[in-house]
């Protein structure tokens, strides 16, 4: 087991992710960027628990998942209400809270 | 005594029963409410004639009482009980107060009885009176400063009594301000009292003064200290005695009613600051610069006020004068030690007589010409008000010291006792004393024949009258007394022997002038000044506007140019510092806060831009900041290792 092989398939993941997140207005796909970027990190934990034979880094992998799972049933009902308010689906659009 | 000392806290309860009704009862108090003011003075004045028969009745060594009421204040080291000190001095004063007092709340009965404010003048009335008992009766400084305040306040309220007039609250407030400078160093007084004795009560600090001992403070007590403190005391009394320098109040505080004048600016509070010095006699032993610091002082406002008072043509502010200069006497003898407390207080006691007499003649002479208060606009008034030329005569006659009335008794004795002592002092002193008598017989001499004789020089607006029987009857009353009552003490040393148990024993002195020398001078002064101002103001026509004069006459019109010294060394340089304490402030204080308000404010509008709305820039500063952190922890590792 190459241990670099999983660092920079993890790393290349989360900079997808966060490339979604950084470029895309539609919020269905920024949140599948959240989502690419928590499941890199992941990966990342799950190959240092293996690697290092602690059990610690597949525990927090499962609180990831849990959260993420909460994440996403919150998060797509505030699209959808939005959505439904605003008829757009665009993170751009909802900028009134500003100083 | 035992069984009538109780009735002494009732000396200041009655008149203060009395202001507290008059004040709150509204205008149901209207009708009755000055006769109300009357009684509750003479109820004073009863209780007070009994405490006298009481201590008549005592033993000499016995008459010094502290009656104590109840535990005042306990703070720390300063315990100070509230108590009242019953002995020849404050009788005496007690007397003073409600004898003269009840006969001013009679005639002001009458004198303001078309004000529609009668009721509330009668409360004010009450109050000073009650205030003035409570300064002369505190067994403590403390105590006495309360009545201090008391008839500063009375006063401040009665000269602006009628202050529709702006120029009557103007005065009153010159008077309180002025005060307030006095009261200063009575505070500091007590302060150093209290930081060198432990306490403010006269029963510690008056002997701890003559070096017996006592409870002590933290200050070891010297000479210097003691200087202090009676320099400090003297400051408190110039200010409600009008002494130099702080005398400039007394003649506009003639704004308020005569009346007033007469109990307040004449005979009982502008003499509280000599009480004081009497008071405090054994600090002002401890401390002989200080005492010849009283005497000067005395010196200089006596012959200030006589000049003064033979310039002033306002009749009101002639008198106001020459109760400056007759306080100055009694300051002089004040600060002579032992030789002169006993005739300082002699002298206030009669002095209160006829210059409240006086000043009633002075109101019901006014009353009689429709307020007009200028002499120049009076003469020959003697045929239309002979009931108050009389008595304003014998008034007269005793301010000016012709035996036997009451002044030449008084003013006699001070005169002598300037001329006691060693050095250079007795002849200036005296010097001063009997230059001083013979300005004191020109100028009442001059008020008297203008006001009274020559030719008349009113129009035919006005028709004098004599006034009513309420106010020409305490007239002749204190008329009486200006004849009699110095006599009656003087002759065989009854009221020295009687003031001995406050004032202490004294021998002899013999003045550096035998005292035949002394009296026919005076005397010889006195009716030189009288005649002068009988050729000048009786046997010439006085004219009705005042004659252009010369340089003195000039500057004693204008009070020796009191104001224009006072403006220029006290208040610009006040209004100077005040106004750039208030530049420092509006430039520097608020400039620099409110310019670190402003940067802070401009440096919010230029990081606000930040929070632009957009959810994907905030990632994007969250990624940064991320990185950011990322960094710093690599760096660090790569250094540590």
């Amino acid at each position: 087991m190459e241990v670099t092989n999983y660092a920079v398939l993890a790393s290349v993941l989360f900079a997808i992710g966060a490339t979604t997140v950084l470029l895309r207005r539609n919020a269905i796909v920024v949140f599948m960027g959240v989502e690419l970027m928590l499941n890199a990190t992941n990966l990342a934990f799950v190959t240092f628990a293996r690697l290092h034979g602690d059990l610690t880094g597949q525990v927090l992998a499962f609180f990831v998942m849990v959260v993420a799972a909460a994440e996403v049933v919150v998060g797509l009902a505030i699209i959808v209400t939005i959505f439904r308010t605003r008829r757009s689906a665009s993170v751009d659009d909802v900028n009134l809270l500003k100083g | 005594m035992d069984n009538v000392i109780g009735l002494a806290p009732w000396l200041v309860g009655f008149p203060l029963l009395g202001a507290a009704i008059l004040l709150l009862g509204g205008k149901a108090a209207d009708r009755w409410g000055h006769w109300l003011g009357v009684a509750a003075s003479a109820a004073s004045g009863v209780v007070g004639f009994i405490l006298l028969a009481a201590m008549l009745g005592l033993p000499d060594d016995g008459r010094v009482l502290d009656h104590h009421l109840w535990t005042w204040l306990s703070a720390g080291g300063l315990d100070v009980d509230l108590g009242i000190r019953l002995d020849p001095l404050s009788v005496t004063f007690v007397m003073l107060v409600t004898f003269v007092g009840t006969l001013i709340h009679v005639y002001s009965v009458a004198y303001m009885a078309h004000d529609p404010h009668r009721r509330r003048f009668f409360a004010y009335l009450n109050l000073f009176v009650a205030a003035m008992l409570t300064l002369v009766l505190a067994n403590s400084y403390l105590l006495l400063f309360v009545g201090w305040e008391g008839v500063g306040l009375a006063s401040y309220l009665l000269i602006g009594f009628w202050d529709h007039e702006r120029t009557n609250a103007v005065a009153a407030k010159k008077a309180f301000v002025m005060n307030r400078v006095g009261d200063m160093g009575l505070i500091a007084a007590m302060a150093l009292m209290f930081a060198t004795v432990g306490s403010v009560s006269f029963a510690d600090v008056l002997p701890a003064a003559a070096g017996e001992a006592g409870p002590a403070g933290r200050l070891e007590p010297s000479t210097g200290t003691w200087t202090a403190i009676a320099l400090l005391l003297l400051l408190a009394a110039c200010g409600k005695s009008a002494q130099f320098p702080l005398q400039a109040w007394l003649g506009d505080a003639m704004a308020g009613p005569t009346p007033v004048s007469a109990l307040i600016h004449a005979a009982t509070m502008v003499t509280a600051g000599v009480y004081l010095m009497v008071r405090s006699a054994t600090i002002l032993e401890a401390a002989p610069t200080a005492q010849l610091v009283v005497v000067l002082v005395g010196g200089i406002t006596l012959l200030f006020g006589a000049i003064v008072g033979c310039a002033k043509d306002d009749i009101k502010k002639a008198l106001a004068a020459s109760t400056m200069s007759q306080i100055g006497y009694m300051m002089l003898a004040a600060g002579l030690g032992p030789v002169g407390y006993a005739f300082a207080i002699f002298h206030l006691l009669t002095h209160g007589f006829f210059k409240a007499g006086l000043f009633l003649g002075a109101g019901s002479v006014m009353h009689g010409m429709d307020d007009n208060v200028d002499m120049r606009g009076y003469g020959g008034l003697s045929r239309f008000l002979p009931v108050t030329a009389v008595t304003m005569g014998l008034g007269w006659l005793a301010i000016l010291g012709v035996p036997p009335f009451s002044g030449f008794w008084s003013k006699d004795r001070i005169i002598e006792a300037a001329f006691v002592g060693e050095g250079w002092q007795p002849w200036v002193f005296g010097t001063v004393t009997l230059v001083g008598a013979g300005i004191t017989a020109f100028y009442m001499s001059r008020l008297f024949f203008m006001t009274f004789a020559g030719t008349r020089r009113w129009d035919d607006d006005h028709h004098p009258h004599e006034s009513p029987f309420l106010m020409t009857a305490p007239m002749i009353v204190l008329a009486v007394g200006s004849v009699a009552l110095g006599g009656l003490l003087a002759i065989g040393g009854t009221f020295t022997t009687w003031l001995e148990p406050v004032t202490g024993h004294v021998e002899h002195h013999e003045p550096v002038l035998p005292v035949w020398v002394i009296t026919t001078l005076t005397l010889v002064l006195v009716l030189g000044g009288a005649a002068l101002a009988f050729l000048q103001y009786a046997a010439r026509r006085v004219p009705a506007r005042a004659p252009h004069g010369s340089a003195l006459t000039r500057a004693a019109r204008r009070d020796l140019y009191q104001d224009p010294a006072n403006e220029a060394l006290v208040m610009l340089p006040g209004q100077v510092l005040t106004r750039t304490a208030v530049y420092a402030d509006k430039a520097v204080v608020d400039g620099g806060w409110l310019g670190l308000a402003g940067s802070v404010t401009r440096a919010g509008d230029q990081i606000r831009k930040a929070q632009n709305g957009y959810a994907r820039s905030y990632a994007a500063m969250t990624l940064a900041g991320v990185l950011v952190i990322a960094g710093v922890a690599g760096i660090a590792a790569a250094v540590t290792q």
